[in-house]
């Protein structure tokens, strides 16, 4: 590519529904059957639901570590829609939403956020790596997988999650070059929504977009409209098509907001960015716009919204339940994950703890 | 059996590995057609070629990170850091990431991987590539640490090391690269990670050491021998996790025992073998266990090395003051 001017004229911002659900982009308007945008809604609609009866058992206690998602609903899910059921998914701590959507059940969901060990045993047909807690960590892991789908000549390819702050991180530097030395089936999807806990990506890099991060690692690169779900299914659909065609990694920067907290332990937004600003995102809403677009075509309704809602609570209460049921977790169970064989130093904690069994302390 | 280096009972190991299993994959900074910076590669990229044996870009946090993706679609990954004073930069994809795989996702997944990397004093390096930071990682959990000190060890110690379903950290002892050479057996064979052994039995006192201070301890032994000192001399040769039956059974037999470790004082694995023997054969001492060690700075420049590293002398007055105490 000859990138002559400004660097930042290059990466646009792909929009296909603008605020009032109106195509605003026909040519690259993916294409998708009407069962499609009704299940694309529908897990939008399920996700805004459950993130709300989330923070709501979090305050109660009844939930640990959550890191909201409502805002972020069309960069999680309509990117995450993209992914074939093959393919990886490497997620940071806040895309729940796509390792449910891939096939996590919800109750491992909750037992992750609970802070259980069965919360990160994935079923065996799960593609995916358990949450990185470290930033842009699960990035230089996306470029080894992908490298690995590559060499074992699989059409699958991975899917990296990470913020607007990773892109600060060599990792994730590191992660686009390698893959893109090794044209490692791989996409990157960098969630900006704008802030990294309280640092404005402003403060975070003097690059006007984070697209253009793309370039030094000679891969490629697009901005989309995070609050669109359709501009960003056709970006990850597009990067996946690329990636498995041998023609390397993408990555894409979707922009977007959490109307929430950073997590729900003790975050307060307010000592960093205004009312006015969130009132200014939340009229970008990806619910509001996409159904308006959907009931514009006729194929969604106030029942489905209805239903959909509620069987996101019920399924909720349902996960909820499951979760609790999981005996209690024993210092013997972490230690028999060390190794594949216990050492004689564990072996003999794990006599020591397995006679504590009972205190349940 | 044919006559090996230490290095060349590495390559011998690896070459071994990629001809036995299709998943094992050498990688790092120059391993391919350079054959690694001191030739541990060697040969290895023109007999398997560039999908088993390849360079990655110079990023050791990215060599580590995709040790782990390519561990999660079923490799073997042997990755190279191509000096281990590099390894900080790798710190988080090793100590955070490998060696928590299992952990995390409550048994479902495992990583496979190899650490390569020498290390190790007396070969006047510029500074951090020396440093003996095995420490650091044996307080890792997760991970093993093994440290080879003769080149038939290496070879049966690396080939368990490519086999073995958790991480582990394989250090080589520059000085021990190319200094002698032994008989190593063509055939695959291995040798238990986690087992010490008795390098040279004695009744009076034990040396447990590692790496390059195996050969110092042997002459300090061999010149105790001959003013009728017999030491026991056990090469660890796994620092994590340590064969602490074979420590405590030879403190029964001698009751006294000094610790030896190339690395400086503060937290080492002398450390945690006098703890160990404190909490399992105290009783069995006739005198406190001593420490030799190199002191607590960064380890030093070049020209400071002779000075800084233990050396033979060191060892025999610290077997004579715990002999005769």
């Amino acid at each position: 590519m000859n990138y002559s001017g400004k660097i930042e004229d290059f990466f646009p911002t792909l929009r296909i529904l603008n605020v009032q659900g109106h195509v605003v982009d026909n040519q690259r308007k993916p294409e998708m059957t009407n069962d499609q945008l009704r299940e694309l809604m529908r897990r939008m609609v399920y996700t805004r639901i459950w993130d709300q009866r989330a923070l709501s058992l979090n305050r109660q206690g009844r939930l640990g570590f959550y890191a909201p998602v409502a805002g972020q609903e069309a960069s999680m899910v309509a990117s995450q829609f993209a992914m074939d059921k093959g393919d990886w998914l490497l997620p940071s701590y806040r895309d729940i939403p796509q390792l449910v959507w891939h096939g996590l059940p919800l109750y491992k969901a909750f037992l992750y956020s609970k802070g259980h060990f069965e919360g990160g045993q994935y079923p065996k047909e799960l593609n995916a790596v358990m949450p990185q807690i470290i930033i842009g960590a699960q990035a230089t892991q996306t470029a080894g997988i992908a490298l690995g789908l590559k060499k074992r000549g699989k059409s699958q390819i991975a899917f990296c999650y990470f913020g607007d702050g990773a892109t600060s991180q060599g990792d994730v530097y590191e992660a686009m070059n390698f893959a893109g030395v090794y044209k490692a089936p791989a996409v990157f999807i960098c969630q900006n929504n704008r802030f990294a806990i309280s640092v404005p990506v402003e403060k975070q890099t003097a690059a006007e977009t984070l697209a253009q991060k793309a370039v030094a690692a000679g891969i490629r690169g697009i901005q989309v409209d995070g609050m669109d779900p359709l501009a960003v299914y056709a970006a990850a659909k597009e990067a996946r098509e690329h990636a498995i065609a041998g023609k390397g990694p993408t990555l894409i920067e979707t922009l977007t907001y959490r109307y929430g907290p950073h997590t729900m332990a003790g975050d307060d937004p307010t000592r960093y960015r205004t009312d006015e600003l969130t009132n200014e995102w939340e009229k970008q809403d990806p619910l509001v716009r996409f159904r308006l677009y959907l009931e514009q075509q006729g194929i969604w309704s106030r029942e489905d919204e209805e239903q959909t809602s509620e069987q996101a609570k019920k399924d909720v209460a349902k996960a909820l339940k499951q979760a609790d049921g999981v005996p209690k977790q024993k210092v013997t169970d972490l230690l028999g994950n060390m190794y594949e064989k216990p050492t004689q130093a564990i072996k003999e904690q794990i006599e020591q703890y397995s006679a504590r069994e009972g205190d349940q302390r | 059996m044919t006559q090996m280096t230490m290095i060349q009972a590495i390559t011998d190991a690896m070459r071994t590995e990629l001809r036995n299993d299709e998943n094992v994959l050498v990688f790092g900074e120059d391993v391919a057609k350079n054959g690694g910076v001191f030739r541990a590669t060697e040969g290895l990229y023109d007999e398997f070629g560039e999908e088993r044996v390849f360079d990655t870009p110079l990023a050791e946090s990215g060599i580590g990170g995709l040790a782990l993706g390519l561990a999660l679609q079923n490799y073997r990954p042997i990755m190279e850091i191509q000096f281990f004073g590099f390894v900080f930069e790798a710190m988080d994809s090793v100590a955070s990431q490998l060696a928590r795989l299992r952990y995390r996702s409550g048994g479902m997944y495992h990583a496979p991987v190899t650490v390569r990397s020498p290390f190790g004093g007396g070969v006047k390096t510029p500074e951090l590539h020396a440093d003996n930071l095995e420490g650091l990682f044996a307080q890792c959990p997760g991970l093993k640490v093994v440290i080879p000190s003769n080149p038939y060890d290496a070879k049966g110690l690396l080939i368990s090391a490519i086999r073995d379903n958790d991480p582990v950290i394989f250090l080589e002892h520059m000085k021990l690269y190319r200094s002698f050479r032994e008989e190593v057996p063509e055939d695959a064979y291995t040798i238990e990670i986690g087992k010490a052994k008795i390098v040279r039995e004695g009744k009076d006192i034990s040396i447990i050491t590692y790496g390059a201070m195996v050969r110092t301890a042997f002459k300090a032994a061999e010149q105790l021998s001959k003013e009728g000192i017999e030491c026991e001399l056990i090469d660890l040769r796994t620092i994590s996790p340590l064969d602490t039956e074979t420590i405590t059974n030879s403190i029964k037999k001698t009751n006294r025992a000094v610790v030896v470790q190339e690395a400086q004082k503060q937290a080492g694995i002398g450390a945690q073998v006098i703890a160990e023997i404190n909490d399992r054969a105290l009783l069995h001492l006739d005198a406190p266990v001593g420490r030799v060690t190199a002191p607590d700075s960064v380890f030093p420049f070049a020209a400071a090395e002779d000075v800084w590293l233990p050396n033979e002398k060191d060892i025999i007055d610290k077997v004579k003051e715990t002999i005769t105490f």
